[in-house]
């Protein structure tokens, strides 16, 4: 797989710590919704870092988009994050990964549990999946810490109303009376079996997120009957949800 | 142990230098415990220096590589006792 030169036409400020950086990658060869990209930075000693970002557009899209979520101890994202102007140029490599993907090419539906930054390949799946405009349903259940990190949040509220996508937010470390007044607490088996299907109709799950939120979605998920091979998981990184 | 943060997933761009097909996709069998799933789901160290991947149920290493400073690198999966390869897409 070899290493593509994306240049960057947009920054676009998600939240107070993540932004949606915009890539013009000529000889793109497309995705599929739930992929990623390695991305290398070079420093002028010859060191190199590399850190791997899911996309967040649809495929078929123009651009490539990433939405970075910027660590304060990070060797990549504060730079992605923070430092990157229209211009600049950037390393990456890929689409990668043929497990983690929603091509819709069926009618099962679909539940998609993102924790923090792991409702990033899942936007890509609902984008996704109004742009073919599938009539399977699918509905995200995702998990931030505060409404200050929603990511998408106008995007998601869009959806109320549209009859075959669905997200419901939740929050975990919202202040009380901030004015907040939807859903509080983790993703557990209530609220899974609340917006999910049951196992019977063998709904296709993605898990996304910090190991912690897959393994305990990922498992409340195979404990509510679903079979192992429906559930699909993806792990990264530390930040929260 | 605790779980690492990673998956296989995070693992694919790097290991397509080894294979010539998309790895999260293939299925690999722990030499140690028999546990048999997509490489995908391995418990899986970035930076460790190199690429460390681990069953998920016996922890054992599966998989290792790792490139030097002077670019040599190294790949060893003594811990897969049989890789399934992925069905070939059209």
């Amino acid at each position: 797989m070899k290493w593509l030169v994306g240049t960057v036409s947009e920054t676009t400020p998600e939240t107070v710590s993540a932004v949606t950086v915009r890539l013009d990658v000529p000889d793109w060869p497309g995705h599929r919704a739930g992929q990623h990209v390695d991305v290398r930075l070079t420093a002028e000693d010859g060191y190199q870092a590399q850190r791997s970002y899911s996309i967040a557009s649809a495929p078929g899209s123009e651009q490539l988009e990433l939405t970075v979520v910027r660590l304060d101890d990070g060797e990549v994202s504060p730079y992605l994050a923070g430092d990157l102007s229209v211009g600049d140029q950037i390393e990456l490599r890929g689409p990668v990964g043929g497990y983690f993907v929603w091509d819709g090419d069926d009618s099962r539906p679909v539940l998609l549990a993102g924790g923090g930054s792991g409702v990033v390949p899942l936007m890509s799946m609902l984008r996704h999946h109004a742009g073919i405009g599938s009539d399977a349903a699918m509905h995200l259940v995702y998990s931030a810490r505060t409404a200050g990190d929603v990511l998408y949040r106008d995007e998601l509220g869009k959806l109320a109303g549209d009859p075959h996508r669905a997200a419901t937010v939740t929050l975990t470390r919202e202040p009380g009376g901030s004015g907040w007044d939807g859903r509080r607490g983790r993703v557990d088996a209530a609220l899974l079996g609340e917006v999910g299907w049951p196992a019977s109709s063998a709904p296709r799950c993605f898990v996304c997120g910090p190991d912690t939120f897959v393994e305990a979605v990922a498992n409340e998920l195979v404990g509510m009957g679903h079979e192992p091979q429906n559930v699909k998981t993806e792990r990264f990184g530390p930040t929260g949800g | 142990m605790t779980t690492p943060p990673f998956d296989g997933n995070v693992s694919a761009g790097t290991l397509s230098d080894v294979f010539a097909f998309d790895t999260t996709m293939a299925v690999t069998t722990c030499a140690a415990c028999g546990d048999t799933r997509p490489l995908a789901e391995l418990h899986t160290y970035m930076w460790a220096p190199g690429i460390v991947l681990r069953c998920a149920t016996c922890e054992a290493v599966q998989i290792r590589h790792v490139h030097s400073a002077d670019g040599r690198g190294w790949f060893e999966m003594t811990g897969v006792r049989v890789m399934q390869l992925p069905v070939a897409s059209a």
